[in-house]
C-alpha cells in the first residue's frame, strides 16, 4: 500500500482523517500515485495538479524521505521506502503565509 | 412566518445567518469551508434552498459547492473552468500583452427560472455557464472574443468579471461588468456581446472616454425597471436610462464618488445606496466615519445614513459584492466590511445594527427573503 499524507484543506475536501492508503499498480511514480489518489478521491482533481495541464500547482510541493521531489519528473520512480509503504508521500501546501 | 437568510463569503470561510422578519435576532452558522476564500455564494431565485458557493485558494485552486437545503449541508461539484479555444492575451498592468489565465470565480448568478442553471464570472475575465447544477461549466466565448479583449486590463484586484445582471423582462438580455474593461450587454443569451460604456470618463486610461478600459466596480438594477442601471465606477456614480446605451454622472453631493458597491431598494426603483470611500489609494471611509449614502431621486441628491454605524476611527472598506437588499416590507439593507462586520438595517437604511462583528474580512453579502 502506498501511504499519502494530504494537507488539512485537502483532507477536508476528501473527507478523510490522517493518511490515505492506496493500491497503485505498476511503477510507483508521482503520476501513478496521484492518478490513483484522484481515482479514489475525485474531489481532489484540480487541487494538486492543474485540471488541464496536469502540472503540479505552483503552491503545492511533494516531499518524501526528507527529500523535496517537487521538481522531479512526474514519471520518475519514487523512493523505494515510499513504494513499499515504509514512508509516506507528502503533499504539502507551500509555506506562504496566510 | 417570513424571514431572511444572509449569506456572507469571507477570506476564511462562509457564514449563513438567519432571522425572522423583524431582523433583530440572528442565528449564525459557519464557518463553512473553513480556511478557504469564499468570494461569493448565492441562492437560486427559482429554488431558495439551492445555493451555490465559490470556494478558492491560492494553493489548491477553485472548488465549487452546492447546497440543496439552504446551506445546512454542501456537495462539491465541478471546479474545472477551461477557456474556449486558445485564450490569447489581454493587457497587463504595464500595457504589455499577458496570457489569459483562470484564477478564480468571483461571482455566481443563478438563473431566474432554472435552479440548475447558473452563471459564473471569473478572473481572468470571462463568463461561464452551467446547466447541470454546477457539475460542468462551459464558457460563453462571444464575450471574450467580441473584439476588445486584447485591450482589457486588470484592476487592482485582478481582471475580474464581477457583476452579472439578468433582465427579467427580456430573457435573452444579460449585462456583465469587468474591472477594468467596462459594461457589456448581450441580447441573445450570451452569443454576441457589445460594450455599453458611452458617457463613462476615466482619467486612468489613455483615452478617458474610450469604448472599453473603464474600471467599473459594480452595476445594479431594479427588476421592475431593468432598462435603468446604476453604476459605481472606480470614481463616479453613474446612471443609464437606456439599458446602458448612454450614462450620466449622478454623484451629486457625495463626499467622494469613489467606492465599490451600489444597490437598489427592493420596492423603490429610484432609491439607491452607495458607500463612499476616500480614494483609490486610501480604501476607507472619509474622516473615519462609516456612512452609507442613500438617494431617493435616482442619484444626484444624497443623504448620509449614520445611525448605528461607527462615526469615528473606522477604517474598513466595503467590497463590491458585499451589499444586498431583501424584499420584506420595509426593505432590509445589508453590507459587510473588510473588518469582519456585517451590518443590517431593517428600515431601508434609517438605522443599522451589526449582525456580527468579528468575522474574517467580508468579500460578499447576499440575502434571501424566505416565505
Amino acid at each position: 500500500m502506498i501511504r499519502v499524507e494530504l494537507p488539512a484543506h485537502l483532507r477536508t475536501l476528501a473527507q478523510v482523517d490522517g493518511e490515505v492508503k492506496l493500491e497503485v499498480g505498476g511503477r510507483i511514480t508521482q503520476r501513478s500515485v496521484l492518478d490513483a489518489l484522484e481515482a479514489v478521491y475525485p474531489m481532489l482533481r484540480g487541487t494538486i495538479r492543474d485540471h488541464g495541464t496536469q502540472q503540479r500547482r505552483a503552491f503545492v510541493r511533494f516531499f518524501a524521505c526528507e527529500e523535496d521531489l517537487s521538481h522531479a519528473p512526474p514519471d520518475a520512480p519514487l523512493p523505494d521506502a515510499v513504494a513499499i509503504g515504509a514512508e509516506p508521500f507528502l503533499v504539502v501546501g507551500a509555506m506562504a503565509g496566510g | 412566518m417570513s424571514g431572511v437568510r444572509v449569506l456572507a463569503g469571507t477570506r476564511k470561510g462562509a457564514f449563513v445567518m438567519t432571522s425572522d422578519a423583524k431582523r433583530e435576532q440572528w442565528e449564525i452558522a459557519g464557518p463553512h469551508f473553513a480556511g478557504w476564500e469564499i468570494y461569493h455564494l448565492k441562492g437560486s431565485p427559482a429554488d431558495p434552498n439551492r445555493l451555490y458557493a465559490s470556494q478558492s485558494s491560492g494553493w489548491f485552486g477553485q472548488v465549487m459547492q452546492r447546497s440543496n437545503d439552504g446551506g445546512k449541508t454542501w456537495e462539491q461539484v465541478g471546479g474545472e473552468f477551461a477557456y474556449d479555444g486558445v485564450p490569447g492575451t489581454h493587457q497587463w498592468y504595464d500595457g504589455t500583452p499577458h496570457p489569459w489565465e483562470f484564477k478564480r470565480v468571483w461571482h455566481l448568478e443563478p438563473s431566474l427560472t432554472d435552479p440548475d442553471t447558473v452563471y459564473a464570472g471569473v478572473e481572468d475575465a470571462a463568463l461561464f455557464r452551467s446547466t447541470d447544477g454546477g457539475r460542468s461549466w462551459a464558457e460563453l466565448p462571444g464575450l471574450r472574443r467580441h473584439g476588445s479583449g486584447p485591450a482589457w486590463q486588470p484592476g487592482a484586484g485582478g481582471m475580474c468579471l464581477h457583476t452579472i445582471l439578468q433582465d427579467p423582462s427580456h430573457a435573452e438580455r444579460i449585462f456583465i461588468a469587468i474591472s477594468a474593461a467596462g459594461v457589456f450587454r448581450t441580447d441573445d443569451t450570451g452569443k454576441t456581446w457589445r460594450p455599453v460604456n458611452r458617457g463613462l470618463k476615466s482619467e486612468q486610461i489613455p483615452d478617458p472616454d474610450a469604448e472599453v478600459g473603464h474600471c467599473v466596480h459594480r452595476i445594479a438594477m431594479h427588476r421592475s425597471r431593468p432598462g435603468v442601471l446604476f453604476m459605481q465606477k472606480h470614481w463616479d456614480v453613474m446612471r443609464s436610462d437606456d439599458a446602458g446605451e448612454s450614462w450620466q454622472e449622478v454623484s451629486g453631493n457625495l463626499p467622494t464618488d469613489f467606492g465599490f458597491p451600489i444597490d437598489v431598494h427592493a420596492h423603490e426603483p429610484d432609491t439607491i445606496y452607495v458607500v463612499p470611500i476616500k480614494s483609490d489609494s486610501e480604501h476607507y471611509p472619509p474622516d473615519g466615519k462609516l456612512r452609507v449614502y442613500r438617494s431617493r431621486t435616482g442619484g444626484n441628491e444624497w443623504e448620509a445614513l449614520t445611525k448605528g454605524l461607527p462615526q469615528r476611527d473606522c477604517y474598513v472598506n466595503v467590497l463590491r459584492d458585499a451589499m444586498a437588499v431583501d424584499s420584506l416590507d420595509s426593505c432590509g439593507v445589508y453590507f459587510g466590511t473588510t473588518g469582519g462586520q456585517v451590518y443590517a438595517s431593517a428600515n431601508a437604511g434609517d438605522s443599522w445594527a451589526p449582525i456580527v462583528r468579528d468575522l474574517p474580512p467580508v468579500l460578499s453579502v447576499e440575502v434571501q427573503t424566505l416565505p
